[in-house]
């Protein structure tokens, strides 16, 4: 294969990922009643008594909506591994950073 | 065509190749993102670590409306849904329903920051000034950096739909949408975290 058919064959790949890059309107509101519903359930915890399965359920739901908010409504899912990563990693980096500060102030501890 | 003529084609580059066959502008905005991260990163532990110290002053359960901010939390929630529809709408080049959806996305952002302002009015006066406490300082840090994000993101997308409007943007509207949208919708992330971590679990 020559560099320039390797290019266009790899081009055609990006083609085919950027016409799923768009979900179709009706996905869209799919994906936004998805949200509502959780943040529903979030607010739900307010009101009633979960028990000890309270911090987790908001601690889960919180990260589930940040990852189908970025994987869906900005497309990360369908776009380019290099805009994932240039993301991921500040937020990874941001993550490691304030958890070992936290920990370093004993947040965790009490 | 030559293959390096699709890529820009494609990616939208503008007629400057690039290296990775990628848009520079999205590149940027996605590492302006990551940057981003740290920084709320930063304000949203300083909160956490502070969030308990109350001297004097109102603490975090006497104050916070959860009822009402919920509510906001929501409306930004939809917001992010009207971005993702004018970005939709700009990559079928339907420039009418772009604008649209611009300004109601607009439209629910200042009312998400309207509802903030309201809120601290009402915090304010009820006793928790900015320098009452470390709580109140790092909270009306926090949410009010969150808050300027917002307003920005107001300005960014009126900014938009003038250009639009008055068709001024050189080359593909649609990318030019799509990196407001990747701000707008950060913003609503962060807010994700924020009220989960400030309004929902009490200190």
């Amino acid at each position: 294969m020559t560099a320039a058919t390797e290019t266009h064959t790899e081009h055609d790949h990006s083609h085919d990922d950027h016409a799923q890059h768009g979900m179709s309107n009706a996905g869209y509101i799919r994906i936004a009643l998805i949200l509502a519903a959780m943040t529903a359930l979030e607010v739900s915890t307010y009101y009633v008594d979960f028990g000890a399965l309270f911090m987790p359920v908001l601690i889960i739901l919180m990260v589930v909506k940040f990852f189908i908010v970025v994987s869906y409504f900005m497309h990360l899912k369908f776009d380019n591994k290099l805009f994932s990563f240039c993301f991921y990693a500040g937020l990874f980096l941001a993550v490691m950073v304030y958890v070992i500060a936290l920990a370093t102030f004993k947040f965790f501890a009490a | 065509m030559s293959d390096v003529a699709v890529h820009e084609a494609d990616h939208g580059t503008h007629g400057h190749t690039t290296t990775t066959g990628l848009s520079n502008n999205k590149i940027a905005m996605w590492l302006f993102l990551g940057s981003e991260c740290l920084l709320f990163g930063g304000l949203i532990s300083t909160y956490m670590l502070y969030r308990g110290r109350v001297s004097e002053g109102p603490r975090p359960g006497n104050v916070f409306d959860i009822p009402f901010t919920s509510v906001s939390s929501f409306i930004l929630l939809m917001s992010s849904l009207t971005m993702v529809l004018a970005v939709s709408a700009a990559q079928n080049r339907d420039d009418r329903g772009t604008t649209l959806w611009l300004t109601i996305t607009a439209l629910l952002g200042a009312t998400f920051v309207g509802g903030q302002v309201y809120e601290f009015t009402a915090m304010y006066n009820e006793g928790l000034g900015f320098t009452t406490s470390l709580f109140g300082s790092s909270f009306y840090t926090l949410t009010g950096f969150h808050g300027v994000h917002v307003t920005v993101g107001i300005i960014m997308l009126m900014s938009v739909v003038g250009i639009i409007k008055r068709s001024t943007i050189p080359g593909d509207k649609a990318e030019v949408v799509e990196l407001v949208g990747l701000y707008w919708h950060f913003v609503d992330v962060i807010w994700i975290i924020i009220f989960t971590l400030v309004y929902l679990i009490p200190a």
